[in-house]
């Protein structure tokens, strides 16, 4: 067993320490990466503050459940989803790609931020 | 390195040392604990943001926007109700002019078979954030009692996990739900 230690205290280091994300941050890289961009980090506490989630659960269509939106940048740039508001008129238009997809590189897509159950999280 | 040289030695497990790597491996897990996310992380820490990108220069930081917001310990750290009520935040409820803002003030009595406390749900609290269709009818059935509820769904993010868990305060915090005394006059 304690020839074992070394390795295992090796292995301990190279793990990374849980995330400290905020609870229900998301993180979408469903083509990101693929098309080059770093993933988008979609922090809700942000969002939160400022609008009540019938905005974008209701108005703009978003479904309560992190994967089940297949949102393309046409789409936002069409003014759908996310681009109701990141128009250059209520917040940042999409031509500012990098405050977006601003997520470290070889992030899964998925909601983070300690949540204490699995569930919600499932892509 | 030193340590794969004395690893291909034979191997020699006496119980003093077999007692040393496990409290070895007990300080390493506790130490590992400890590394457990702290609230509000700077986002360049916070694991998930690229602390490379430009971003981070133009982004608020959770704590400079949360820890103004009356307190909670579960979740984001903040009591969104609270906040709410107490006009600390005053989030915007449409984008749309005619978007009608539906709410409703009607509490429903759930678990009523249940061995723990019963579950008083407030429509009152969920829809000063959410609209009748975020939940009626996929995930419930709007007529009181046809819905059958489970915990065990609910852990798997289904009915009301779908935001508890998420984004909701966390399924930790079973007395926000199983609130109202079971009375000892119920009989089934």
């Amino acid at each position: 067993m304690w020839q074992l230690a070394p390795a295992l205290f090796i292995a301990a280091a190279a793990l990374p320490l849980p995330a400290g994300a905020e609870y229900a941050d998301v993180v979408i890289n469903r083509r990101a990466e693929r098309e080059g961009v770093r993933p988008v980090v979609f922090p809700h506490w942000f969002h939160r503050v400022r609008y009540q989630c019938r905005v974008c659960h209701h108005e703009l269509g978003f479904k309560m459940r992190a994967g089940a939106n297949d949102v393309l940048m046409a789409d936002i740039i069409d003014g759908k989803f996310c681009g109701m508001c990141h128009n250059n008129d209520i917040a940042w238009g999409p031509e500012r790609c990098e405050l977006c997809h601003s997520g470290k590189p070889g992030l899964k897509s998925r909601i983070y931020g300690g949540h204490e159950t699995l569930g919600p999280g499932r892509w | 390195m030193s340590w794969s040289r004395r690893s291909a030695t034979p191997a020699s497990t006496s119980p003093a040392k077999a007692r040393a790597a496990r409290g070895a491996l007990a300080a390493l897990l506790v130490a590992f604990a400890a590394g457990a996310p702290a609230q509000w992380q700077p986002l360049a820490k916070d694991g998930i943001h690229d602390p490379a990108s430009p971003a981070l220069e133009v982004l608020q930081e959770p704590r400079e926007a949360l820890s103004r917001l009356p307190p909670d310990n579960a979740g984001n750290r903040v009591d969104w109700m609270r906040a709410l009520e107490e006009g600390a935040i005053a989030p915007r409820s449409t984008l749309y002019r005619d978007t009608e803002v539906r709410t409703l003030d009607t509490d429903i009595l759930l678990n009523l078979k249940g061995g723990t406390p019963l579950v008083r749900f407030p429509h009152r609290s969920h829809t000063q954030w959410l609209d009748c269709s975020s939940c009626h009818e996929q995930l419930f059935k709007s007529q009181a009692g046809a819905n059958r509820l489970s915990m065990l769904a609910i852990l798997q993010g289904e009915q009301c996990g779908v935001c508890h868990g998420a984004v909701a305060f966390p399924l930790t915090e079973c007395r926000r739900c199983h609130n109202t005394p079971r009375p000892a006059a119920v009989r089934y």
